[in-house]
């Protein structure tokens, strides 16, 4: 990517003739040129939004997808309230979450996390209940109390399909940080939203194709991360 | 915003629903609700026509199934936001036509994908059973493989329900109208109070459509699985 001095540069639509920011076109180089610093840390902060959020989803899906599987109740009720969540819309979540967290990063993520959790615990339950019985009755058999048996055999063969929820969670998550524009820490939306509030047709474009190439660019290194981790499903393919 | 009183948050949301200015005129909830139900329930009938067809022929015939299966996924990765804008900045410029088709967008992924696998998870014995006994391609398609699709369309649309009424609050950043806009009037005016109750209206109402749907898919005879959009 090209660094340009955008501090130095940002008035250049107005001085030069008849450039594409001046003729507002949905590409623009000089675009890219003149505002590279701001476009790379509003992807940065995208992807750290992502991950962050991907990552506490999973710290907390794990231990509340074990107890779903163990605990029909409890299962019926994660379910039924991640679901409930689920349901409310994005826009609406950051705004309830408001009082609480303010117009924050904070904010942001939590809303993201509580969304991650919905697709996460589903796949942490659907995955244990794939193991299948006889495994489970032979690893018993072979000594593996309950908890070596968690770590050393039910989680470990559950691990494509909780990557698999991995893979989801990434990329739904990757398109909501855009809605965290309305809380001023929306990564890439906020180059969305600033567009929208200027017309400025390069900026929005630009934007939501990086947006887009983010959510693939995640889609296939947790692929590759899949395949690595878990060798045995390859052959299986 | 005073982020500091979460406590006493809950009182000034209270007033606000208590005071009577907010339920009346152009920026009142009757109007806005009223302006989200028609914009949601306009683009889910666009999309309905276009997909449902589609989704039926595509799994009668059995063909198209990758772009039929792989749309939705898709669809994910797109955010929602960015579309409309896109949109509103562009040829269809600010306003209902853009908004509409934006929500329509988003809303055909789902119901193809399901009503396309459902058609397809009809049985194929039953299937060529149906051909056997002299039924003609119509015939089979209205007799044995849509009712039994039902349950899976019917999930479709449920999703992209709940997906055009929250990407119809989004609207209300990019083009005004629908409840959303209570929760923007809000942020405009530094209102955490009007924030949180136009949230809750907005939850309420995608709350009260999926509840609908569950109801309908019962009554269809088999339990939605729990697939989901993006909220």
């Amino acid at each position: 990517m090209l660094l340009a001095p955008s501090a130095l540069r940002s008035n250049v639509v107005a001085s030069s003739s008849t450039s594409c920011l001046q003729r507002n076109d949905w590409i623009c180089g000089e675009y890219l040129t003149t505002r590279a610093d701001l476009i790379a840390s509003s992807a940065l902060e995208h992807v750290v939004l992502t991950a962050v959020s991907v990552a506490l989803g999973l710290a907390i899906a794990l231990p509340l997808g074990v107890l779903a599987f163990r605990f029909r109740r409890v299962g019926a009720v994660v379910l039924g309230a991640s679901t409930a969540l689920y349901t409310i819309p994005s826009l609406a979540m950051f705004s309830l979450l408001l009082p609480f967290t303010g117009l924050s990063a904070t904010t942001v993520v939590i809303g993201l996390v509580l969304y991650s959790l919905t697709i996460l615990v589903r796949n942490v339950v659907a995955g244990l209940q794939g193991v299948p019985a006889d495994v489970v009755e032979s690893a018993t058999g072979t000594g593996y109390g309950p908890v070596s048996l968690l770590l050393r055999v039910q989680l470990p063969l559950a691990l494509p399909t909780i990557l698999a929820g991995v893979r989801v969670a990434t990329v739904s998550t990757v398109a909501l940080v855009t809605v965290g524009a309305i809380l001023g820490n929306g990564g890439l939306g906020d180059l969305i939203y600033s567009g929208l509030r200027t017309q400025f047709q390069a900026e929005v474009l630009t934007a939501t194709v990086l947006v887009v190439a983010l959510a693939v660019v995640a889609d296939l290194f947790l692929l590759g991360l899949q395949r690595v981790v878990t060798p045995w499903t390859r052959a299986a393919r | 915003m005073d982020a500091s009183r979460p406590v006493s948050a809950v009182s000034d949301v209270v007033d606000w629903f208590a005071d009577p200015t907010h339920w009346e005129g152009p920026g009142g909830v009757p109007t806005r609700l009223l302006e989200h139900l028609g914009l949601s329930a306009a683009a889910l009938g666009i999309a309905c026509a276009i997909a449902v067809p589609l989704a039926l022929w595509l799994g009668h015939v059995g063909r198209g199934g990758p772009l039929a299966v792989n749309l939705a996924n898709t669809g994910r990765a797109v955010p929602t936001f960015a579309v409309l804008v896109l949109l509103a900045i562009g040829p269809l410029g600010f306003g209902p036509k853009s908004t509409i088709t934006a929500l329509v967008l988003f809303a055909v992924p789902p119901i193809l994908t399901n009503g396309y696998v459902g058609m397809r998870e009809v049985d194929r014995d039953v299937v060529e059973a149906a051909k056997g006994v002299g039924m003609s391609p119509w015939q089979v398609v209205r007799t044995v493989e849509l009712p039994l699709a039902v349950p899976l369309l019917l999930n479709g649309i449920r999703l992209a329900a709940v997906q055009v009424i929250a990407t119809a609050t989004i609207a209300a950043l990019v083009a005004g109208g629908g409840l959303g806009n209570i929760i923007l009037l809000g942020f405009g005016t530094q209102d955490q109070a009007a924030v949180v109750a136009g949230a809750l209206l907005v939850a309420a109402f995608a709350l009260v459509t999926e509840l609908v749907f569950v109801v309908l898919a019962r009554v269809a005879g088999r339990r939605p699985s729990l697939a989901v959009a993006e909220p």
